[in-house]
């Protein structure tokens, strides 16, 4: 007798459409989430890059000064701005749903942690230009 | 054998890197690849940031901005290979490339950093 289950592939796994994220919003959304991933590195890498000039002195420093000012640079660097500035909101506003506070027995609403997160953003960026606008002094 | 996985770890790396590229990164970029290339506002010259690097603070600084991102890049970008262009089956592939990457660029921040005279 045959069992009518055991000619069934034990992984039946259709193929996706590589592009199945098109469809929707909420998946191109994801998408888009996980390629900032790919301009966060970019940014390291210029960074990097920065520090290695700083290093050879005020002749590579301007040379990679000027490199910076290439359109195709500043263009790329203008798509990096949008793509890491989406990293920072989604992760923020993804802040409330990874951490579950309580307090006196109830949940606090996402708001009152994301908002912070956003707090610390500006102050801490704040700092940031302020050192590089300033100096350490 | 009972091995135990590693991904809680670069879990961990990952949610931390994305912690300091949201942070940290949309400001960096905004100032030096933006504002001061386009002359939206006056950079520091040379030896104000020279200055400002050689201190060691910056130097740990630096090497937490460089590091911790890419670490961030390496788990997002293998996740994307594998669910935007669904090649899985490249598994240890992706693996050396996106982790091995991270490893040489805090590599490379180590480096500089720590010649910096």
């Amino acid at each position: 007798m045959i069992n009518p289950t055991e000619y069934v592939p034990k992984s039946f796994q259709p193929r996706v459409s590589t592009y199945w994220w098109l469809g929707r919003w909420a998946y191109a959304k994801f998408i888009l989430r996980e390629v900032s991933s790919l301009f966060v590195a970019w940014i390291v890498v210029v960074t990097l890059l920065q520090i290695r000039a700083l290093k050879g002195g005020p002749t590579e420093y301007a040379e990679f000064q000027a490199w910076l000012g290439n359109p195709w640079v500043v263009i790329l660097n203008i798509i990096s701005f949008f793509f890491v500035v989406f990293h920072a909101v989604t992760w923020f506003n993804l802040a409330p749903k990874a951490m579950v506070v309580r307090m006196q027995g109830k949940r606090l609403p996402g708001v009152a942690i994301a908002a912070p997160n956003y707090a610390a953003w500006l102050v801490v960026s704040s700092v940031v230009a302020w050192i590089v606008l300033r100096g350490l002094k | 054998m009972n091995q135990r996985s590693n991904e809680p770890f670069l879990w961990l790396l990952f949610s931390a890197g994305g912690v300091v590229a949201a942070m940290l990164l949309p400001i960096h970029l905004f100032l030096f690849g933006l504002a001061f290339p386009l002359g939206w506002l006056n950079g520091p010259g040379y030896e104000r940031l020279i200055e400002i690097l050689r201190h060691p603070v910056t130097r740990l600084y630096l090497l937490v901005f460089c590091s911790l991102p890419l670490f961030h890049w390496a788990h997002r970008f293998r996740y994307t290979l594998y669910d935007g262009l669904q090649i899985k089956h490249l598994n240890e592939l992706i693996n050396i490339f996106c982790y091995g990457g991270a490893v040489l660029g805090t590599a490379a921040a180590i480096y500089l950093l720590w010649s910096i005279p």
